[in-house]
């Protein structure tokens, strides 16, 4: 068991550190490849949300990235956000009608838009934030690591998201990162 | 090792995949009482606004992914449940045994208690039986009274709406979704309806329900004129299945009560979803939240202890989302406040926005959201982290808008201080 795997004490489903423990189907990230985001190096170009749009919706419009770009403290920070494909899957759970499914190749959680209802519901259940409605469709969008060849990387002109085997070690910050927001519900008795 | 899950909803049917992943070496059977296989109630204002047929309001959609799995899905009612010999007694004749149990029942819907309601055009829409019934008798250009505009109500409104009947709502409360949105939310709601060309009546209360002569029915309204409608479609309310349980042993209130593990008053069974009034997050009480993440949740959990791996559950987070001829709003948590604990509040009436955010301290317990699609989540990563702001929220107080700033400037202060 890796250092830090929370599969021994609960089910592996439940890992929040990606140590490639559990059955395959819910393997976590291990095994996979993954987006690795440092936001030092974000100079807030934007082209991150031009090509996740363009791959997505076929225009520029950065309205509808799966991948944002959040400037604060008066533009001297600047943060891409977007999924970390956690193993965890609020978005899976809480969508009544199976239409959020893990891509086993990718380990991308993907909308499945011929049956997704938009009821919204993994909106609110992601405690990320990084599942959106899209009111003109009236489906969610989320980011689905392009089916493996991330756009937003490739576009990413300073090494601010590059795509990285899992195993690498920068994610763990970034994982820590993003997993502040461990809202598992559930802890050994 | 039996297994048994009584309900095919939701909570159901994720439990029984959740014991099925754990290996539990034993048999699985979940009890359905409609014909249909396993499908989401929450899908039928889409089957009624025609957005999906039938099969896609299924909870699964790969053939032969329960028998694949080693779940048995079965067609009957339980009557009664013998706690002590362990055994359910069913509607079609016989028993079933069961060494674990989960009561993942739901909920039904209820009536006023006023004359008319048992009309054949007084229809409820909560099952598929339900929304065929409602489908058949919907003609555009029909007068439709939807009785009630709660939260079920609502998304029944819109599908009627999609129907395109001339529709009517009738609501006892002072407001729209009252048990989501504080005043000025619902206000905003109805107002919005409004425009669109529905008629909306909140602090209406409806005395009774006849039938005219020529078949229609005709709503006798307290203190307003009498309304004529070919069809009314009650959204008056849930309430959980719990009568089958009488006499059981098994403790209930609102809903059966059950403990950190998901577990009854009586050892071995469980309660999941609807049907359980279990903790609530925020305020550490029991109650029945009937929404889809606190029905899956429950699943989870439950089936973790029921498999003997014993996990405490933290409560759950009530939280709705609901989209009102596109208009969109969310509530989560404390979103009335808290007694003692600051509001901030940014409204739009003209652009149907409103946030409002409630604190205890400097931590956010509540919030509501009108307008809102983007990066909604944060507000449960929030709530749900119990995340002190800090300076972040004099940010908020000033400009409730600043919430995805204050989520990451707070995430990437924690997160440096785990390094």
């Amino acid at each position: 068991m890796v250092d830090g795997c929370e599969g021994d004490r609960r089910s592996p489903r439940f890992c929040h550190i990606g140590c490639g423990e559990g059955t395959a189907e819910e393997r976590c990230w291990g095994m996979q490849k993954s987006l690795l985001i440092d936001p030092d190096k974000c100079t807030s170009c934007l082209q991150c949300e031009m090509a996740c749009s363009f791959e997505h919706e076929g225009s520029f419009n950065p309205a509808r990235s799966r991948i944002k770009i959040f400037e604060f403290e008066h533009g001297k920070r600047a943060v891409p956000y977007t999924c970390t494909q956690c193993a965890e899957a609020w978005c899976v759970h809480a969508c009544p009608v199976e239409a959020l499914v893990r891509n086993p190749a990718t380990g991308a959680v993907e909308v499945k838009d011929d049956v997704c209802v938009g009821c919204k519901v993994c909106t609110i259940a992601c405690p990320f934030g990084t599942v959106n409605y899209n009111p003109d469709t009236g489906k969610v969008i989320k980011c689905d690591l392009c089916h493996g060849d991330p756009k937003c990387a490739e576009a990413c002109p300073t090494d601010a998201i590059v795509y990285v085997d899992s195993s690498w070690t920068g994610l763990d910050r970034m994982r820590r990162w993003a997993g502040h927001v461990d809202t598992n519900q559930s802890a050994k008795a | 090792m039996n297994h048994v899950i009584v309900g095919a909803g939701p909570a159901g049917v994720i439990a029984s995949e959740t014991l099925a992943s754990m290996g539990h070496g034993g048999h699985i059977t979940v009890l359905s009482d409609e014909p249909e296989p396993p499908y989401s109630r929450m899908a039928i204002p889409y089957l009624l606004a025609e957005d999906i047929d039938e099969e896609g309001t299924c909870l699964r959609h790969s053939d032969g992914h329960y028998e694949g799995l080693g779940i048995a899905v079965k067609h009957d009612t339980v009557r009664a449940i013998d706690a002590a010999a362990r055994s359910l007694s069913l509607a079609s004749g016989g028993s079933l045994a069961f060494d674990r149990l989960l009561l993942a029942t739901g909920a039904s819907p209820i009536r006023p208690p006023i004359p008319g309601m048992d009309l054949e055009k007084v229809m409820s829409c909560w099952t598929l039986a339900d929304a065929r019934r409602i489908m058949e008798h919907t003609r555009p250009g029909d007068d439709v009274v939807l009785m009630g505009a709660g939260f079920i109500g609502c998304i029944i409104l819109e599908a009627l709406v999609a129907r395109q009947v001339n529709l009517t709502v009738i609501e006892m409360a002072d407001r729209m979704v009252a048990r989501m949105m504080d005043r000025t939310g619902g206000d905003m709601i109805a107002a919005w309806c409004r425009e669109k060309g529905v008629d909306v009546h909140v602090s209406t209360r409806v005395n009774g329900v006849s039938r005219n002569s020529d078949g229609s029915l005709a709503l006798d309204l307290e203190g307003k004129a009498p309304l004529n409608a070919d069809l009314v479609v009650c959204a008056t309310g849930v309430a959980s299945n719990t009568g089958f349980l009488e006499g059981s042993g098994i403790e209930t209130d609102i809903g059966v009560v059950v403990d950190e593990h998901l577990e009854t008053s009586v050892p071995g069974i469980y309660a999941a979803g609807d049907v359980a009034a279990g903790f609530d997050f925020m305020t550490g009480g029991h109650d029945v939240h009937a929404i889809q993440p606190t029905a899956s949740e429950h699943g989870r959990i439950a089936a973790m202890n029921m498999a003997g791996n014993r996990t405490a559950y933290r409560g759950s987070l009530v939280m709705n989302t609901l989209n009102t001829l596109g208009l969109i709003s969310t509530s989560y948590g404390l979103w009335d406040g808290v007694e003692g604990g600051d509001v901030a509040t940014a409204v739009d009436a003209r652009a149907y926005r409103y946030l409002r955010l409630n604190f205890r301290d400097d931590v956010l317990v509540g919030c509501l959201a009108l307008g809102l699609t983007q990066h909604v989540g944060v507000l449960r990563g929030l709530i749900q982290t119990k995340t002190p702001l800090g300076k972040w929220k004099d940010v908020l107080m000033a400009d409730p808008h600043q919430i995805m700033s204050a989520y990451l400037a707070t995430a990437q202060d924690a997160s440096r201080r785990a390094a």
